[in-house]
């Protein structure tokens, strides 16, 4: 029998694992890393060409993204693996469930509140760089950077999904980190190169023309297809316009794609853990 | 209206090949304090889940207050219930006060109660120091005090008082006896036979996934027929006529000491035997009647077939 879902218990179990975040400091810690990186890219990412100073905020994101392309789905997967088998496995779990909450509530609770501060760390991080930024910027500019931690942050509520999705269906925290990495090296690191290698191996006949859409099956490349193709400097930059077909462009549709990636993980974690 | 506030209807629940519970019924009257007895493994643990909800028996039925737990009933009837888990585990990062505010959020029981709460379990004075900190005594208490949040009708106590010292275990059942005069009904499970024997209204027996007995811990003796030991202590001078009276009466062995004679009287044997010593009644020094331990009833109910203990000499 299906039981109501009672949004005030999804805000209990929320706020406190946000809470225990702020707490512990992990929120600071990440958002100053993210910050120090922003800074560091935008302002001495030219090194390399014998110059530094800022050089314009698309070459900057396009930095940014190669780089929180790595980071953002890592710590993403690491906050999620935890959050119900690590409950089950100090056995903290029972009293919780005994409570008057259903299993249901309980893992939105803690998605939620996991999100809440992955997103807190990721807008205070990259918002800090931004402000700082600001003054050198024009408003469209402003724009592209804006879109870009908000995509960072639906990026992260992916993996975390994903992460959410590892802890309920693994039976020990040792398999969930294992599981939880092994997504992380797929996504971040094998996808694209699998991509690639059946592009080359079957010259180009097999996937061509839907080779990229193949690309919205992972959220990582949803989120570097929305910050490179925004703007038209860094597309032509990485000469992928000829590639690309135009309706991938619509940031609206795109964030869509990733919005369902925030949303299945969880379903299928959801239907496992009643 | 039925008085009982829990029911259990023939629930079967197996893990892999392991039968866990196999077709147990009972029930738990509304105001009783009910202990469950067994070893680990005789799947006790496994029906105070399946009461709790926490675990789907594959067969049978629990009425809580007479709903079964599903549907928005189980909301309401999970407000009403405290639980404390064996072995429970806390955030080592909250303080007690903390704690106890996390769980009063879910319960829907004002923060403003947590303090008192944490009062009644005698632990006010660390309300404020991180669970970290405490001890294995002190994380009981805690764990008593959010199963006491927000005054419930009925409390699971799954092995209450682990961890406890002596006086801890005194003030545990204090606080039993004041939320039993209150109206509320209890459940716990202990190993301590002994402690618990003289605690609880009504006991149920369990061991391989059945109830192997359930009622007063009287009843239970009762039934078993087990025998008690009886010890005699008579003056010197009417130690001769005493043996061979109980001599006479069947009681051969016995055994002497400077304490007396000490016997093991079977229950239908004990009235005859006083009344063949009643001549000598006024010269006893002293009569001791030790009835069997709730650990003797519980091996007597244990072995598949109970025997009824006879007398060795007929």
């Amino acid at each position: 029998m299906a039981i109501g879902i009672d949004i005030s218990q999804i805000g209990v179990i929320a706020s406190k694992e946000f809470w225990d975040r702020i707490r512990n400091r992990w929120v600071v810690a990440i958002a100053i890393v993210f910050a120090v990186f922003a800074l560091l890219i935008a302002y001495f990412g030219s090194a390399q060409q014998g110059t530094v100073g800022f050089k314009g905020i698309e070459v900057t994101i396009a930095s940014l993204v190669s780089l929180v392309i790595y980071l953002v789905p890592l710590i993403a997967l690491i906050l999620g693996y935890d959050a119900i088998v690590g409950e089950r496995e100090r056995g903290s779990l029972d009293l919780l469930l005994s409570m008057p909450i259903t299993r249901l509530e309980l893992l939105l609770g803690k998605f939620f509140g996991l999100s809440a501060a992955l997103s807190f760390s990721t807008l205070a991080g990259f918002g800090l760089a931004g402000v700082l930024i600001a003054p050198q910027i024009d408003l469209n500019s402003l724009y592209n950077y804006a879109g870009f931690v908000i995509s960072a942050i639906l990026m992260g509520m992916a993996f975390l999904s994903m992460g959410v999705m590892v802890s309920v269906l693994a039976s020990d925290r040792t398999r969930a980190s294992g599981a939880a990495i092994a997504l992380w090296f797929f996504y971040v690191l094998v996808y694209d190169l699998l991509l690639l290698g059946a592009l080359v191996v079957s010259g180009g006949q097999i996937g061509g023309d839907f080779f990229p859409y193949l690309l919205l099956l992972n959220p990582a490349d949803i989120f570097r297809i929305l910050n490179i193709f925004s703007m038209a400097e860094v597309k032509n930059l990485y000469g992928l316009a000829t590639v690309f077909p135009e309706t991938l462009s619509d940031p609206k549709l795109l964030g869509e794609i990733m919005v369902c990636w925030i949303i299945a993980p969880l379903g299928i974690a959801a239907w496992r853990i009643e | 209206m039925t008085n009982n506030v829990i029911e259990v209807r023939h629930v079967k629940k197996s893990f892999g090949d392991i039968q866990a519970l196999n077709d147990v019924s009972l029930c738990v009257e509304r105001g009783e304090v009910f202990g469950l007895i067994g070893h680990n493994g005789a799947g006790k643990s496994t029906l105070f889940k399946s009461m709790l909800g926490l675990i789907q028996p594959d067969a049978g039925d629990i009425l809580i207050n007479g709903t079964p737990l599903h549907g928005e009933a189980f909301r309401q009837v999970r407000r009403r219930i405290g639980y404390l888990p064996e072995n429970i585990v806390f955030y080592d990062n909250l303080t007690g006060l903390e704690t106890l505010w996390f769980f009063a959020d879910l319960k829907g029981v004002p923060k403003s109660e947590c303090l008192a709460v944490l009062k009644t379990v005698g632990l006010d004075h660390a309300a404020r120091r991180r669970v970290r900190g405490y001890s294995k005594g002190m994380r009981q208490r805690l764990g008593f005090a959010q199963a006491l949040l927000g005054k419930p009708d009925i409390l699971f106590l799954d092995e209450p008082t682990t961890g406890l010292d002596p006086v801890g275990i005194r003030e545990f059942y204090g606080i039993i006896s004041i939320l039993k005069k209150q109206g509320a009904t209890i459940i716990l499970t202990s190993h301590i036979l002994a402690e618990i024997q003289e605690r609880v209204d009504r006991l149920a027996l369990m061991s391989t996934g059945r109830v192997q007995a359930v009622g007063t811990v009287h009843l239970l003796r009762e039934n078993l027929g087990l025998p008690m030991q009886i010890q005699i202590v008579p003056h010197p001078e009417i130690l001769p006529p005493v043996l061979a009276t109980m001599e006479a009466n069947g009681f051969s062995h016995t055994i002497q000491s400077d304490e007396g004679i000490t016997v093991i009287c079977p229950r239908d044997q004990k009235i005859p035997l006083f009344a063949a010593l009643a001549p000598y009644l006024s010269e006893m020094i002293d009569i001791r009647i030790t009835e069997p331990s709730l650990e003797d009833v519980f091996h007597g109910y244990s072995i598949p077939k109970p025997t009824t203990h006879t007398r060795e000499n007929p």
